[in-house]
């Protein structure tokens, strides 16, 4: 079944204490970071202080990602080959701006897994598309590798590309988002909305989640835990959604062990997107714990 | 200011420790320990960090540790770190 990704938190690697206890709030993911949200002299602890959690603490079903520095810089190829021997399965590529950034991290991650005795391809890659860029090149990106499983947008370095103020309204931003949205949808993957750091705008907030669901997005990156609970609230669907995909998926069943080929429900034809959709509702129902 | 040997790793946060790892003492093994958990967790901090020091390779040394209730695997990366700083590896 497809992974929940509605929620990705971000919990800086620098902090034994959020390292434990963020899985207590339940995001369907969290990303460990080690390129922001550390300073250029604490890189070397908060690499050593994820590679020991990694390999001692139960994350259970929530999926990790580990946002390592881009590899241009000292830090990067460190970070994946110390991270990818500690057991992280997921790295984030921060600045992904060309298909050849992805490729660069995907011949590493061959090298590593090589050296492990890993299969290959077993780490997967989120590519954070930042810039100007990287937002043009979205489509190449979303299939420069196999191991893709998702493209996010980081709206900061964004608005910053392109000489704009991030407002609330999110305007500047609509092109982007939409543009990653189809990158990611024509290559099967995921698309992970952009942050939003006013942690204390809760309505801002819930606005901005609404508008990343109608986009297609699926899902967003949070920075704190107080983050969660709207997002999975405005990405879990209607109980008359739910029930109404219950019963196509159950008409389908039936219709193929009847031998059955095109069938209807409630006059209408149900046909492969609707399947698709119904699908979708019910595995985001049941991340939501309601079915 | 970098002074040759010695290492230091952490925070006083809460889950954290500060260590400081002194290479320059090369006679034995000096481990000092404050921590906030003491009296019930002390002997495993301390074989804690044996075991680390015995797997990067680290004999004698001075080893001080103040402690916020840091959990193993906090007490292995910070000790890890300040080994490395100390040695000058990182």
């Amino acid at each position: 079944m497809k992974k929940l990704r509605r929620t990705m938190l971000f919990v800086p690697a620098s902090n034994p204490n959020m390292m434990v206890n963020a899985p207590i709030f339940k995001p369907d993911c969290i990303i460990f970071d080690l390129e922001d949200a550390i300073s250029l002299r604490e890189k070397d602890s908060a690499r050593d202080l994820l590679v020991e959690a990694l390999k001692s603490i139960d994350y259970k079903d929530c999926e990790i990602f580990a946002r390592v520095n881009p590899l241009y810089t000292p830090f990067g190829e460190e970070d994946v080959r110390a991270l990818v021997a500690a057991g992280l399965r997921n790295v984030r590529l921060p600045m992904s701006e060309t298909e050849e950034d992805i490729k660069k991290l995907d011949t590493l991650l061959t090298d590593i897994e090589k050296e492990l005795g890993l299969d290959n391809g077993v780490v997967k890659i989120l590519g954070a598309i930042e810039t100007a860029k990287g937002v043009l090149n979205a489509e190449k990106i979303a299939v420069a590798s196999s191991r893709m499983i998702g493209i996010s947008f980081g709206a900061e370095d964004f608005t910053r590309t392109i000489g704009a103020e991030r407002s609330k309204g999110g305007e500047e931003l609509f092109v982007a988002r939409s543009k990653i949205v189809l990158a990611a949808a024509a290559a099967g993957i995921d698309a992970i909305d952009t942050v939003f750091a006013d942690v204390d705008d809760a309505k801002g907030f819930r606005k901005e989640v609404e508008s990343a669901k109608q986009l297609g997005f699926a899902g967003k990156s949070v920075i704190h835990p107080g983050q969660i609970r709207t997002v999975h609230d405005v990405f879990t669907p209607s109980q008359e959604d739910v029930d109404k995909a219950v019963r196509v998926i159950n008409a389908i069943e039936e219709a193929e062990s009847k031998g059955l080929g095109v069938i209807s429900l409630d006059g209408k034809m149900i046909d492969a997107p609707v399947v698709a959709r119904a699908e979708r509702i019910v595995t985001l129902a049941k991340g939501a714990g309601i079915l | 200011m970098k002074i040759e040997g010695i290492g230091q790793a952490g925070s006083l946060e809460s889950n954290d420790l500060m260590i400081m790892v002194d290479l320059n003492q090369k006679e034995n093994l000096i481990i000092e320990i404050e921590s906030i958990v003491k009296e019930k967790f002390g002997e495993q901090i301390e074989a804690v960090i044996k075991e680390t020091l015995t797997e990067n390779g680290v004999g004698n040394g001075y080893i001080k540790v103040v402690d916020k209730g840091a959990l193993d695997f906090a007490i292995r990366a910070r000790l890890k770190t300040a080994i490395k700083r100390a040695e000058g590896r990182q």
